[in-house]
Parts: structure tokens; C-alpha cells; sequence
């Protein structure tokens, strides 16, 4: 069997990077383990949340099927911190863990150029450093241009409660166990990191009304800009907070030496932002109670989710641990919380196309380059599918940079610094996060896709259609002054603002922080949608910052344009400090911009490095 | 675009009559144009030199004399602007101040050579040495910064900065994770005391840096008044032969330090205004214009009036010009009979007689007392002293009071976030301690969250 692109893994990279590659008329092969754990999702029952949900608005922008598949498969919907400022909302969706797979693998089944094969990838075909397909466990060897490992967490997975240590991926599938020994093999640094899980509970053993209620938004919200929302928003599902009590934590420091962290059976290493519940009564002993969600896994079975109670002790203390919970004191623990150990690569080895700098012809995405979370596999997977097909079409990458989208961030943290933990997505991880919203991700975008051709002409004339009604909008709101009449006076007074003196312009008005588009289009005798009010006035009320943000933007794409070459020496460069010269040589950053990034490198090197450039290669300038 | 970058390019500021603040960039004439009494000095011709005066709104600065060199034909091939200034600490750092506020940027050591370099304008055989310049500055940066500081000034800065991010860290993960509503929540009303105090530090800190510079540079004292009130034979009781450094700096400006001398270890630089002593026997005239300029130009005015006679039109201008400000009035010939009525100011005033050389001592202890600077060995001073750490504090200072008042304007909160951030950049900067990830480890240093 022959293929262009043959991807290894079902989960939210490889199901990006495959029908992406397909969308672009590539001859695509999907292998994955079991075709039903296709858009699985192991871990917490939602997608998007903080910077995530605007990883997702990013990959619907871009192409990729995330967003569209939540938008038909979730039961509660809200937007985050609505309050807090234009840059970090962002959507989260409790997706259904049966619907989700479902709907997403009927999209790939119809996917033109796209075949998905069942099978276990044990070794890749190899020459001269450059991949040329891969071979089953059972010696099948399939070939290919290009493949993109997105193996997750199955690179000799191990799962452990307590002091109990199975070999297997998530569910008790098998893992991969000799994959992660042949990449090393072939020169891939590989390094062992670990992740977790929390229990999941019966429903009908639980208690709400011991519990918080938290809803979903009234407003109806989609992630995908193609898409209108159709779900009835009265009928959506609730997820509880609840709160862990002394109680709770007796139990767990007395049984503190039973965890498998604290017992010493883990070698791999965790990530911070999602310690696990003996982790935090460690760390921070002055904390009286710590805050835990139930959330409904899906509508078609009754397990829940309990958010924050992620353990890696035995079965027994567990049983306690829950049991101690206000309204789960009679619940049946369906799954144990556990943690999971397994194999990724070093990302300083990939280049930002995410192609490995090790082979060629061979790409990575999602937990493999030590990434955590559905929506960043996603978005490398897209990215790595984009890049494979470019790669074949003899066109330049798509490089996002960090002002473009958070995966542009991403995956430019990753090449450029590695990572220790799994790495997570923040917002506060986006130096530029005023110009990366949830709002603007399609005009951030959709040129791009455009030119790359990842998106479908009727996607492209959707954003062209946005971009001209902005335009008159704020035309409108240019060219039309409110007139200051009684009536309009009275308007000011009923919402307690100040009364403008003259009339102003409506963009004038929408200036001011305190008055809002919504309160300014009840005098406006036009009707815009909403998403084009709400760019106007992100843009209107933040000018200067955006601005601002901007222009160093400028600075760095400046550096950004100053290329490294690829064949340069930094042994010849004399006068380096010693640990910038180690760190350049192993990232061998392409640009200055991404060299300055770099820990270790320091101004004064960026000096000497830009100098020396310039007498070696200024000739070519 | 490469950023303007400014630097005051003579060595010794203080000491020499003239001083040269040099700016590089494509945005140096528009810089300029803000700070210049002639506003078509953007549209100036190549290598031509103008006369004019740098402004601080309406407030005139100093009178200068401005080199406009656009590129190519400059030393980085970028457009050059140097601005001759009169010598002195307080001018030059004020006119610096002031350029860095319109858009410039403080340039690193060997900035402008190393964009001559860069530019094409030097050659290899010199970009060898810049090399090891660069080098140099590698090893010796942080020892050097460090130097500069006292570890108390270090741990002040550390301090303020671990008030921001513990801020900044809490606002962050009320961003990242909206549902712990456990966390404390930012809002509006608790911004405002923590950086109301974090400003409060930071003046404080600023205000002492300026000491600092005293300490090191000395403190410029010109003395002022009508003709034959005894300006000169102050100057002469100050300077006591026997304790004087005269320096016979013959300075082509009207501000030439006369002579030094050290008053409870701080190094007191008389500037000599219209050569006091040379001019005696000739009638002076010192307008009030001229004397504003004086005031000006030096960190402390002494006012000299006589006890024998009325105050005159033009010591009443006098007065009011130095009125509210760091100045002393000094009351001379209080052996004779008076016949000046009482003086109404919030200003110091010392009575004496400079041929008696009565006063004398008190009016130099009121010279450093009006800087706060006496007992200094037994003080507790923290001061910044270098004109880049300073510069730093200053808009350190800035970002904090845009987050006051966008704060109080009901901005959001991510919005805010931005020149926090740069304020806790910019303190880093000041002792070296910035890192990219801090800001990330803080928040999981700090908070406790997640499944």
C-alpha cells in the first residue's frame, strides 16, 4: 500500500492533521488503535476554556473540524470571563464523550482522500534519515511521503493508582512499546512525562443538593464562524461545585506515603497547573478547602466527572477520600482517579513547521512534543497536516507567529524553549493576548487559509462578509453624530452617564469606557449582527492598546525577517557566553526574533550573533 | 523599524561647559520637533546647525544649539540629531528625560557604533573591536550593574516587584481560571491601595536616586543678585583659600564652575555668574532674564540681599522666580543697620556677613540640608545611580500611575494588565532579574489549581 500522508493516532492531533491533509487533495491514511476511541476524550468532558477556547476559534478559522464538532455535540455552553476584558474571553463547551467521537468520525468517514485503518505502529521505515512509511506489530509495512506521529499518551503508557503499575494506554488499550525505543534509536531525545485523571462518579449515587449549581449562558454562542448555534439554551446541563473539608484532608496526609507521587513510584514529571489533590494539601497547607466541579460526561450514560480530585492513591484510600464529600458520601466510584506515564520527544528537536529536524519527512504533533490538552493537540495537528501538504505541494510552511494566533505561540514556546511538564496553554503565555481574541481569530486567520487553501470558498466569502460589514459599520458609526435631544438626555440619565455636552459621533461616544455598543445601537436606525457590534467597540475602546501592542509587534516581526542561516557556526563566533553558544547550537533558531527568545541568550549575545551575521553573510543582504 | 535611541554623549557630566545629547534613528527629528522651540526643525536641510531652545510644553529648558545630520552621510546611517546643551547634571538628564518621554529609547554602551556597523558605515578591521567591546560589556555588565547598587537598593527594587507580581499573578489566574472563585478575586477597588503604595516606593526610591547623583557629581550652587549686594565676597568666604579646589575651567559659556569644595563630604561646585569676581569693579547687570537662566541651570540658588537696604523691583522678581523651590536666601551685611523689611517665604534665610565671614557655615549646612543630605554616613541612603536605572524607576513610575489612572476610568482588568507587566519588566531590568517564564511560575508558584 502506498499514501502520501499517513498519520499515526486517532486522537484531536491526528484527526486535524489527516483530514486536513485529505481536505488538500493528499492521499491520506489515518491508522489508529481502535477506530472507536477516534476524538476520544480521556480526560475532562469539555472543550475550550480559557486561551484553549480561542485554540479552537483558531483552528475553525484555519480549517480544522474541533470547533464545528463541539458546536453539535455539547450540552452546556458559556463564555468566560466576560467581565474581565475583550482579550481573554474565550468559550467553553461541556462536549458529550459519546456524541463527540461520533459526530467527528462520520466527518472523516466522508472525507474525500481519507482511509482509516485499525493497527498498532511499531517502527517507522527508515533511509538515510528520512522516512519513507511505517511497520505494524505484525511486520506489515506500509508506505508513505510524509508521516505525522500524534501518538498522545500510548508511547509505553504506563497507568498507575497507588502502588499498582499496569502497562496500557487510557481504557486499558495497549500501548505502543517499542515505537518510543526505535525514535530514540533513529536520534530522538526522548523524555518521560506524566499526566492524571480524577474519578468519575455514578449519577445516580450522587447527591446534588448538598452542591452549587453552575449553568450555562443564556446567550447562544458557537465556536465555529461558519456555523448559526441551533441548541435550545433552556435545556442545557448543569455541572455542581463542591468543596473538599478537613475531612478529606486528614484522610489524605495520613495515607500521603500510599500515593504513588509521594510513595516514589513515578518517574515521570507532572505538570503544575494540574497537581494532583495530595499535591495541593502539600503545597499549600494553609488552604482550608479546595474547590472541585461534578460535571455530566455525557447523556447517554451516567458517569460524572469530578474536576479537581485528580489522585494518584490506591483504590481503598480513594474510596475514602470521595466518600468524605458533602452529597458523595453514598457514591459509587464508577473509574479511579489515575495517573499516567508515558514517552514524548524533545520539541527543541522539531523545527516551527513541526517537522522533525532529526528525520525528514517526518512530523509530530499533540502530547507527543509534550504538549497537554485536547485543544493544543489539535491545533499542532492541524498545523502538522498543513505543513506535510505544503511540504508535498513544494510550498513554504505555514509558520504562525506569536501575534498571528496562540498556536503560533504554541508551538514557537515549544521548538524554542522545550518543556519539562507537559506544556498547557495560558493566556498570560501570549505577550501580544490583546490581539489575540476570540473575536478577531478569523480575521487573524482566514487570509492564511486562504492562500494555503485549508478552507472552503463558501469559509472564505463568510469572512470576507464579516470584514465588510465591520468596515461600514464603522463607517456608519463615523459618519452619524448623535443629536443630544431631551429624549436621548433622558436615555443617558435612566443608564447614571455622564451627559455629553454636544453631540459627538457615535465612534466618539463608543470611545468613552463607560458607554457601550449596546447601550448606543438602541439610537442607531440600522441593524448590524452581533459579533460585527462587538468587534467595533473592541476596536473603537481599545485603540491606543491595540495600537500599542502593535507597534511591538513591528519590532519583533523586524527581527522576525533578520533569518539565521542554516549553516551557520557558532563555534566560529568567538565571544559568545558559553551557555548561549550551547543553546543556539542545539535550537538553531531560524530568525533573531526567535533567538532573543531563547533562555540563556542574552542582549549583549544578540549583539554579537547580529554583528557577526552581518560580516559573514552581509553580503548577501 | 529599529527604535531612536538616545544617549548623552560627552563623558563627566556636570563638570564641562557643554554638554552633548546625541539621538539616532528614523524618528529622531520627530522626536526633536516635540522638544524644539522651532517647530519646522523636521523639515531642517542636512548638516545644518539651529538655534533655538528645548521646551517642556511652554516651559523653556535650556537654550541649545541643534546638529541635524540626516542619513546616509552619518556615523550609523541613520538620521543623527545632537543637541548641544548647557553643562550640568540637572539640564542634560532633564533634557534626556525629556526625549526619552517623546519616543526615544536609552541606547546600550556601544549602540551607536555597533548600528554604524551595522549600517555599512565602519569596517570589518573595526567591527573586530566592537566585538570585544560587546564582549566586555558580557563579563562586566552584571558586576557592574551590581556595583552600582547597594544591596539594600537591590532588595527595595525586589521587593517592589514581588508587590506586582503577586498582583499580577493573582489577576492572571483569576484570568486562567475563572471558576476558582475560591482565589482571591482583583477587582477595581483592591488595585488601588497596593499600587498606590508601589508608587509611593518608587517616588521615593526616584527621589533618592537623585541623591545619589549629588553624592557622585556634586551639587551646582549659583549665586544671585543685584549688583554690589556681595555676591563676590561670598563666593570668596565660601571658597576659604586654604579648603578650595580651584579648577580654572575657562569655559566658553557664562556657566563655568568657578571652584569646588567639599562641605560634610559632598562636593559643592560654585558656578561663577558673570564671572562675580572678575567683573567687580565694572557695574553688572544681571537682568532678571539672565538670572532665571542661572536658576535654572544649577540645584540650588542662594539669593543675596542686603540687611541695609529695601528690597528693589528687581529683588522682589528674584525672589518670586526661586519661591517654592530648593533655594536659599542668604541676608548679608547683618552688621549694619536694617533697614530690609521682613521677607515673606516658605524658603530658608540665613543672616550673616560675608567680609566678617559671618553665616558662612550655616548657609553650607543649609546648602545640604535642603538636600537632605547631612549626617550622610550616618543616613541609611538607597539611591540608583546610574542614568539607565534611573530612567528605568522612572518608567517603572509611569506604567504604575497608567494602571491608577485606567483603573479608576473602570478599565478592564486584562487591559490593565499590560502596563503592569511592563512595570514589573522594567524594575527587573534595573537589578537583572527578569526571566521569561517568571511570570508563569509565579502563577504556579502562587496558586493552587487545575483537575
Amino acid at each position: 500500500m502506498n499514501y502520501e500522508i499517513i498519520v499515526v493516532g486517532g486522537g484531536h492531533a491526528g484527526i486535524e492533521a489527516s483530514h486536513i491533509a485529505a481536505f488538500k487533495g493528499h492521499k491520506t491514511l489515518l491508522i489508529t488503535l481502535n477506530k472507536k476511541n477516534i476524538g476520544d476524550m480521556p480526560c475532562n468532558p469539555s472543550i475550550g476554556g480559557t486561551a484553549k477556547g480561542i485554540i479552537v476559534r483558531e483552528i475553525d478559522a484555519l480549517g480544522g473540524l474541533m470547533g464545528k464538532i463541539a458546536d453539535k455535540s455539547h450540552f452546556q455552553i458559556k463564555m468566560l470571563n466576560n467581565s474581565k476584558g475583550p482579550a481573554v474571553r474565550s468559550l467553553r463547551a461541556q462536549a458529550d464523550k459519546i456524541t463527540y467521537p461520533k459526530n467527528m468520525l462520520k466527518v472523516l468517514e466522508e472525507t474525500k482522500n481519507l482511509t482509516i485503518k485499525e493497527g498498532k505502529v511499531e517502527d517507522l521505515i527508515i533511509e538515510n534519515n528520512e522516512v519513507k512509511g511505517i511497520i505494524l506489530d505484525d511486520g506489515t509495512k506500509i508506505t508513505s511521503k510524509i508521516v505525522i506521529l500524534t501518538t498522545g499518551t500510548y508511547l509505553k503508557a504506563n497507568i498507575l493508582i497507588g502502588s499498582e503499575n499496569t502497562e496500557g494506554g487510557p481504557h486499558g488499550e495497549p500501548r505502543s512499546n517499542h515505537l518510543s525505543d526505535n525514535l530514540k534509536k533513529y536520534g530522538l531525545e526522548i523524555q518521560r512525562l506524566k499526566t492524571g485523571t480524577p474519578q468519575r462518579i455514578k449519577a445516580s449515587s450522587i447527591d446534588f443538593s448538598q452542591m452549587q449549581e453552575e449553568k450555562g449562558d443564556e446567550e447562544l454562542w458557537t465556536f465555529s464562524f461558519d456555523e448559526k448555534a441551533t441548541y435550545d439554551p433552556n435545556t442545557q446541563q448543569k455541572c455542581y461545585l463542591l468543596y473538599t473539608n478537613p475531612t478529606t484532608h486528614k484522610i489524605i496526609l495520613d495515607n500521603l506515603d500510599k500515593s504513588a507521587m509521594y510513595g516514589g513510584y513515578v518517574t515521570g514529571i507532572g505538570p503544575r497547573y494540574c497537581p494532583s489533590i495530595e499535591d495541593k494539601l502539600v503545597r499549600f497547607k494553609d488552604k482550608e478547602r479546595h474547590q472541585l466541579f461534578l460535571e455530566p460526561e455525557s447523556l447517554y450514560y451516567d458517569e460524572w466527572y469530578l474536576q479537581g480530585f485528580s489522585t494518584s492513591m490506591p483504590k481503598d484510600i480513594q474510596e475514602q477520600m470521595v466518600h468524605s464529600l458533602k452529597g458523595l458520601e453514598n457514591a459509587i466510584i464508577t473509574k479511579y482517579a489515575y495517573a499516567i506515564e508515558y514517552d514524548a520527544i524533545n520539541p527543541l528537536q522539531i523545527s516551527p513547521s513541526l517537522e522533525s529536524k532529526i528525520i525528514k519527512n517526518l512530523f509530530t504533533a499533540g502530547q507527543i512534543n509534550g504538549t497537554s490538552g485536547y485543544e493544543e493537540a489539535a491545533g499542532q495537528g492541524l498545523i502538522a497536516g498543513i505543513n506535510a501538504s505544503l511540504k508535498l505541494e513544494n510550498q513554504d510552511p505555514l509558520i504562525l507567529k506569536r501575534n498571528d494566533a496562540y498556536i503560533g505561540v504554541l508551538i514557537d514556546d515549544l521548538v524554542t524553549k522545550g518543556t519539562k511538564e507537559p506544556y498547557r496553554m495560558l493566556t498570560s503565555r501570549a505577550e501580544y493576548r490583546l490581539l489575540l481574541r476570540h473575536d478577531n481569530a478569523d480575521l487573524r486567520l482566514r487570509e492564511y487559509a486562504h492562500k494555503i487553501g485549508s478552507i472552503t470558498k463558501k469559509q472564505y466569502q463568510n469572512y470576507l462578509t464579516k470584514l465588510k460589514n465591520i468596515q461600514e459599520c464603522e463607517k456608519y458609526f463615523q459618519q452619524n453624530k448623535l443629536k443630544m435631544t431631551s429624549k436621548v438626555k433622558e436615555k443617558f440619565q435612566q443608564a447614571n452617564l455622564p451627559i455629553p455636552t454636544t453631540s459627538l459621533s457615535f465612534i466618539d461616544l463608543l470611545k468613552r469606557p463607560e458607554i457601550t455598543i449596546k447601550f448606543l445601537s438602541q439610537f442607531i436606525d440600522k441593524t448590524y449582527p452581533k459579533e460585527i457590534l462587538e468587534e467595533l467597540e473592541i476596536m473603537a475602546k481599545y485603540e491606543g492598546y491595540i495600537k500599542k501592542a502593535q507597534k511591538e509587534v513591528e519590532k519583533m516581526i523586524k527581527l522576525e525577517e533578520k533569518q539565521i542561516p542554516k549553516d551557520i557556526n557558532y563555534q566560529k563566533i568567538k565571544n559568545l557566553a558559553s551557555e548561549a553558544r550551547q543553546k543556539l547550537e542545539q535550537i538553531r533558531p531560524l530568525t533573531i526574533a526567535q533567538a532573543t527568545r531563547i533562555s540563556g541568550v542574552n542582549p549583549s549575545d544578540i549583539s554579537i550573533l547580529t554583528v557577526y551575521l552581518k560580516k559573514e553573510y552581509g553580503k548577501n543582504e | 523599524m529599529e527604535d531612536t535611541i538616545v544617549a548623552i554623549s560627552t563623558n563627566n557630566i556636570g563638570i564641562g561647559a557643554i554638554n552633548i545629547i546625541r539621538m539616532s534613528g528614523n524618528e529622531s527629528l520627530t522626536i526633536l520637533q516635540k522638544v524644539f522651540s522651532n517647530k519646522k526643525i523636521n523639515q531642517a536641510k542636512s548638516h545644518t546647525i539651529h538655534y533655538g531652545f528645548i521646551m517642556d510644553n511652554n516651559e523653556k529648558i535650556d537654550e541649545v544649539l541643534v546638529s541635524i545630520m540626516l542619513a546616509p552621510k552619518t556615523y550609523t546611517k541613520e538620521d543623527i540629531v545632537e543637541i548641544n546643551c548647557h553643562g550640568g547634571y540637572a539640564i542634560t538628564n532633564k533634557i534626556l528625560e525629556l526625549l526619552i518621554t517623546k519616543g526615544a529609547r536609552l541606547a546600550e554602551p556601544g549602540e551607536f557604533t555597533k548600528r554604524a556597523y551595522l549600517n555599512g558605515r565602519i569596517n570589518l578591521l573595526e567591527a573586530e573591536s566592537i566585538e570585544d567591546l560587546l564582549e566586555s560589556q558580557t563579563e562586566n555588565q552584571t558586576i557592574l550593574a551590581m556595583n552600582h547598587l547597594t544591596g539594600k537598593t537591590t532588595k527595595l527594587i525586589s521587593n517592589l516587584r514581588e508587590k506586582i507580581v503577586k498582583l499580577l499573578s493573582n489577576i492572571e489566574v483569576n484570568i486562567d481560571y475563572p471558576e476558582y472563585l475560591d482565589e482571591l478575586q482583583i477587582t477595581k477597588e483592591n488595585i488601588k491601595p497596593i499600587l498606590t503604595e508601589v508608587k509611593e516606593d518608587l517616588e521615593k526610591i526616584i527621589k533618592e536616586a537623585k541623591n545619589g547623583e549629588l553624592i557622585k557629581n556634586g551639587i551646582k550652587v549659583a549665586i544671585i543678585g543685584k549688583p554690589n549686594v556681595g555676591k563676590s565676597s561670598l563666593l570668596n568666604a565660601i571658597l576659604e583659600k586654604d579648603k578650595a579646589i580651584v579648577t580654572n575651567i575657562s569655559g566658553t559659556t557664562r556657566d563655568t564652575v568657578e571652584a569646588s569644595i567639599i562641605h560634610q563630604g559632598i562636593l559643592l561646585n560654585l558656578i561663577d555668574t558673570a564671572g562675580i569676581r572678575k567683573t567687580s569693579n565694572i557695574v553688572e547687570k544681571i537682568g532678571v532674564e539672565k538670572s532665571k537662566q542661572i536658576i535654572k541651570e544649577a540645584d540650588i540658588t542662594i539669593l543675596v540681599l542686603n540687611n541695609n537696604e529695601e528690597l528693589s523691583t528687581d529683588e522682589q522678581k528674584l525672589l518670586e522666580l526661586i519661591e517654592n523651590q530648593n533655594n536659599i536666601i542668604f541676608i548679608n551685611k547683618n552688621d549694619l543697620p536694617t533697614k530690609l523689611k521682613p521677607i515673606e517665604t516658605n524658603m530658608p534665610i540665613i543672616y550673616g556677613s560675608a567680609p566678617n565671614k559671618k553665616g558662612i557655615e550655616q548657609l553650607k549646612n543649609q546648602i545640604i540640608k535642603n538636600f537632605n543630605l547631612e549626617n550622610l554616613n550616618k543616613k541609611d541612603l538607597t539611591y540608583l545611580t546610574n542614568i539607565r536605572q534611573i530612567a528605568l524607576a522612572k518608567e517603572a513610575l509611569n506604567n504604575i500611575n497608567n494602571v491608577l489612572k485606567d483603573n479608576e476610568k473602570n478599565i478592564p482588568i486584562d487591559i490593565l494588565t499590560i502596563e503592569l507587566r511592563s512595570a514589573w519588566e522594567n524594575l527587573g531590568k534595573i537589578i537583572g532579574e527578569y526571566y521569561e517564564d517568571e511570570l508563569v511560575d509565579n502563577i504556579f508558584k502562587r496558586f493552587c489549581l487545575g483537575k
